[in-house]
């Protein structure tokens, strides 16, 4: 089948959803590439590579008239129409929150999947465009504050005067904001980090911020959602994070929110109030100003001063200001897609829907709309609770058995003795008595044994047994003339043998106990 | 007068033997220990030679001295030579060496006394030599079949004859019967065909067990010797054999039923035979998502920024012979100041605390290799741990997955530590053929190759 990769058409839209290297891994699968001539053009990419790598470079018409197209953005009102039935569409499309898309697509018969609404689950990691684009995101806000801000990140003691550094502060610590913690942190700036769940602290603190939480009266448990995302708070928690931004706004230089929801508004956790108190020059960069912004007054794709001289970023391209970048982790996204769609590698793509990754993602089929998909449990949280649930169960203690029965059972035990004593000699009971004995101090003399030691004890033990030379030996001894030679020749291989145990036993335990010491 | 100082001394054998084995169970007292039984030995073999030799001639000197100084020159010699990686097979073999001893004492015993009808040759004295005869054969075969399987001679893959339970059975009910044909017929027949029998139940019964409940089965097979030797006690009227016998016999089952419990096996389900193979063909073609390689640079980067370590290693660590290494770089980064620990699976090895002996042989001190219960609340505060061919062992599967073959056994829970490093030949399943999910972690990094070679890359690169 044919892989169409046309050239994209949106305003400020600089990647592409095939690199030459990513080509050569779909050539690798089976398929057969067509890239628009200059579709790599903006991410640094040209037809000439994508030739080298073994793609064709073909027109407009012929890539999107292939079996399947790849795109970063959803097709326009004006690309649909190119799009053959049948085709199979991959893309960004945002399905929850753009219902007349999907509306449209749906219509046009295409097979239409979404790359921004893959499961959250392990196994799907590697084709989640949200977090490879997230990642890049999260450092080119930092950059792109560096930019804007007046003043080094990192502190300095120069002859020219002491510099201090700058305080950054990272509002949400999902992908892009631990990207943008270590960016920040890469470039010398303090960094603070606060987020809805608490069990990011050590996430935040590994990067090397510093977690502020906020304090909650009762723990709220309803934070870990089980999708994987942040959910929106309670009306409480917000009133307490409002109170940790303000008090921080005043203190910090940079300030990068993250939070956004997916399909919803994003939060508002930065007021108009609080950028007032913020020193001039200060920067905020909102990374949520394509769904209505996490600061008031942040404007989608500008660049907005306050009457303070505070900036507020609010480009909602940051992951495609790093073209090359943004492109090759895109495309690997998407070569990571079609090997699980090409179980056979044989450039046939085969849709499975009992796979819940493939189903998820799918937004419609020959005309028929499948978004919502089904919901489906990823989080692992809700599952490590039965561990230790079915641990409980497997610790209580069995019924106790009718007592009766230990006592009936005793007592035919004692009867089968009484009976077998009474038909053995005397001697024999002696020696019961000693084997009675004998086997309970066995079990109390190794009742306690250090778990290190099992192998010398099991090789002295060894070593003892052994002592069954001691009837071979009286056999041979006493062997005399008059007797059978069988007898003489089995005893004689009794005493070698056991002589080999006695003597290899012991003195393997003691090389073994010889290497055992204490630090 | 002689006889009670035999008497006394075979008591105060005896004693020493339980100070032996009582001073075994602690370091600090191990090698006295161990000095005890000697010394009880000796004084049991003295006793024993003046008893055996009163009155004889000196051609029973010298064939003592004979068969004693050749048996002795066997021992030294392997005891001597023998590799701590090799210690299983060292001690399966020593085991069958008690079986078939005591299967050549007990026909002793039946052509000296039971044959002729002379010296105490009632029912009960038949019934000890067949018991006897039995346990020693059984003993004898299913260590020939462990040390077989433990060198890897033959396939450890358990046995899986059709019906083998019944089979198993049959061999015991028809040895009884044949113990009551014995003992009403006097005659050599239905003992030779029991022997016979035994010989194969033992090889069955240990056949059918996997590689990986070895160490059960070596415990068990001690325990067994521990039996064999008491009935030859009770064959010869000889106390001390008895309670020796009786000692090994029953500290080896507890031992045996301690290593149960570690893998939450039943005792009984063990010894019948079959463990691993039942349920195991679930679960197989889940998948698991992807793992991920690393290699020894990120690793000794890893492990420099760490403060602490844990090492879990398992049987690759032996077959690696990877214990030198291993010491070499906790050494190394003790000094360094990252706490470095061990952290010991009861059934890790093919062998109860076989990875203490190889880890001890290495020089590790003994107060860092920590058992499991020990170890595994800390994993949670623990920045790396080290999975040195250890598998089962670590499964998480076993834990969360309750249709899991492995459900319910301990394992080391080294998935709650910050990263994890797997030291794996390749992406094959473990002894019990389960998949291990471990290696799909987030947390989880897999570095393929041979466990030595890996380790020494480590060391290098640190």
């Amino acid at each position: 089948m044919q892989i169409g990769v046309p050239r994209e058409t949106r305003a400020r839209e600089t990647r592409v959803a095939a690199t030459p290297k990513t080509v050569e891994a779909l050539v690798g699968l089976g398929y057969d590439v067509a890239v628009e001539t200059g579709a790599g053009d903006r991410a640094s990419f040209s037809d000439e590579a994508y030739a080298a790598a073994g793609a064709r470079v073909v027109d407009r018409a012929e890539a999107w008239g292939s079996d399947i197209v790849h795109k970063v953005n959803a097709p326009s009102d004006d690309e649909i129409p190119f799009l053959r039935p049948g085709t199979v569409l991959v893309s960004l499309m945002a399905p929850a929150i753009s219902p007349d898309l999907v509306e449209k697509l749906r219509a046009s018969g295409v097979t239409a999947m979404a790359m921004d609404a893959v499961p959250r689950i392990s196994r799907a990691q590697s084709l989640d465009v949200l977090s490879s684009m997230a990642n890049i995101a999260g450092y080119r806000a930092v950059v792109e504050a560096a930019h804007e801000f007046g003043s080094f990140f990192t502190g300095q003691v120069t002859a020219a005067g002491k510099v201090p550094p700058a305080k950054v502060l990272v509002a949400g610590a999902g992908v892009a904001g631990l990207a943008a913690i270590g960016t920040a942190r890469s470039l010398g700036a303090i960094v603070r980090a606060t987020d809805a769940r608490a069990e990011v602290a050590e996430q935040v603190e590994s990067m090397g911020a510093d977690f502020l939480p906020v304090v909650m009266p009762e723990v709220d448990e309803a934070a870990a959602s089980s999708d994987g995302y942040a959910k929106e708070m309670g009306e409480e928690y917000n009133r307490r994070a409002a109170e940790l931004y303000a008090a921080q706004a005043p203190d910090v230089d940079i300030v990068v929110t993250t939070a956004l929801i997916p399909g919803r508004p994003a939060p508002r956790l930065i007021t108009a109030d609080m950028v007032a108190t913020m020193k001039p020059g200060s920067v905020v960069v909102d990374m949520a100003a394509s769904n209505g912004g996490n600061v008031e007054g942040s404007v989608a794709d500008e660049l907005v001063v306050t009457a303070n001289g505070v900036k507020i970023i609010g480009y909602t391209d940051l992951a495609a200001r790093l073209p090359t970048q943004a492109s090759q982790l895109y495309g690997t996204n998407l070569v990571n897609l079609m090997k699980l769609l090409t179980p056979g590698k044989d450039g046939q793509l085969v849709l499975d829907f009992d796979d819940v990754v493939q189903r998820n993602m799918t937004v419609a089929r020959d005309g028929e709309l499948l978004w919502p998909p089904p919901a489906i449990q990823v989080s692992a949280a809700p599952v490590a609770a039965s561990p230790a649930s079915t641990k409980k169960v497997a610790k209580e203690p069995e019924p106790p058995k009718d007592p009766r029965r230990r006592y009936v059972g005793m007592a035919i035990g004692a009867v089968v003795f009484a009976l077998v004593a009474a038909f053995s000699p005397a001697s024999f009971l002696g020696h019961f008595t000693v084997f009675a004995l004998a086997v309970v101090v066995g079990y109390y003399v190794i009742g306690h044994v250090h778990h290190a030691l099992h192998t010398p004890l099991m090789s002295v033990t060894n070593a003892i047994s052994g002592i069954i030379v001691v009837g071979a030996l009286i056999q041979l001894g006493q062997w005399a003339g008059g007797m059978s030679g069988a007898i003489l020749v089995l005893a004689f291989l009794a005493t070698l043998i056991a002589s080999i145990n006695i003597f290899g036993g012991f003195l393997v335990t003691r090389r073994m106990l010889t290497m055992f010491r204490k630090g | 007068m002689d006889i009670a100082l035999i008497s006394a001394a075979y008591i105060v054998a005896a004693l020493l033997f339980i100070l032996s084995l009582a001073g075994l169970s602690k370091h600090e007292t191990a090698r006295d220990g161990n000095v005890l039984g000697m010394i009880g030995m000796g004084l049991a073999l003295v006793a024993t030679l003046w008893l055996a030799l009163r009155g004889s001639s000196a051609l029973n000197w010298l064939l003592i001295a004979v068969a004693m100084a050749i048996g002795a020159a066997i021992g030294i010699w392997r005891a001597r030579i023998v590799e701590m990686t090799g210690m299983p097979e060292l001690i399966a073999m020593l085991h069958s060496f008690v079986g078939a001893a005591a299967v050549l004492v007990g026909f002793n015993t039946y052509l000296a006394t039971g044959s002729d009808g002379s010296g105490g040759s009632d029912g009960v004295h038949l019934v000890e030599i067949f018991l006897g005869v039995f346990i020693g054969a059984v003993t004898f075969t299913g260590s020939i079949v462990a040390f077989l399987k433990l060198s890897a001679r033959i396939s450890s893959k358990p046995l899986m004859l059709p019906a083998r339970h019944w089979l198993n059975l049959a061999a015991l009910v028809v040895s009884a019967a044949l113990l009551v044909w014995f003992v009403a017929s006097h005659s050599i027949v239905p003992l030779a065909v029991m022997t016979a029998i035994a010989l194969a139940f033992g090889w069955h019964l240990v056949a059918s067990i996997g590689g990986g409940d070895m160490p059960v089965v070596v415990s068990m097979l001690n325990s067994y010797s521990g039996w064999a030797a008491a009935a030859a006690g009770f064959m010869l009227g000889n106390d001390l054999l008895i309670v020796t016998g009786a000692l090994v016999g029953s500290s080896g089952a507890y031992l045996s039923y301690i290593m149960c419990k570690a893998m939450n096996r039943s005792f009984v389900s063990v010894i019948a035979g079959g463990f691993g193979s039942d349920g195991a063909v679930s679960n197989t073609d889940v998948d698991y998502g992807d793992h991920r390689e690393t290699n020894a640079d990120e690793v000794a980067d890893l492990l420099t920024h760490a403060s602490s370590v844990v090492i879990t290693p398992g049987y690759g660590m032996a077959v690696a012979q990877a214990q030198y290494p291993v010491a070499d770089l906790t050494a190394k980064l003790r000094e360094r100041g990252v706490d470095v620990r061990f952290g010991i699976h009861p059934v890790a090895g093919r062998l109860p605390g076989h990875m203490n002996v190889l880890l001890a042989e290495a020089k590790v001190p003994y107060d860092i290799v920590l058992e499991m219960d020990e170890i595994n609340d800390d994993f949670p505060e623990t920045d790396v741990v080290l999975v040195i061919g250890a598998n089962d062992t670590v499964n998480p599967a076993a834990a969360e997955d309750p249709t899991s073959p492995i459900a319910g056994m301990p394992v080391l829970e080294v998935w709650n530590a910050k990263e994890v490093v797997v030291f794996k030949r390749s992406m094959n399943a473990g002894y019990a053929g389960v998949q291990n999910p471990l290696f799909f972690r987030d947390n989880s990094a897999m570095l393929f190759g041979d466990a030595k070679e890996r380790v020494e890359d480590i060391i290098k690169a640190l």
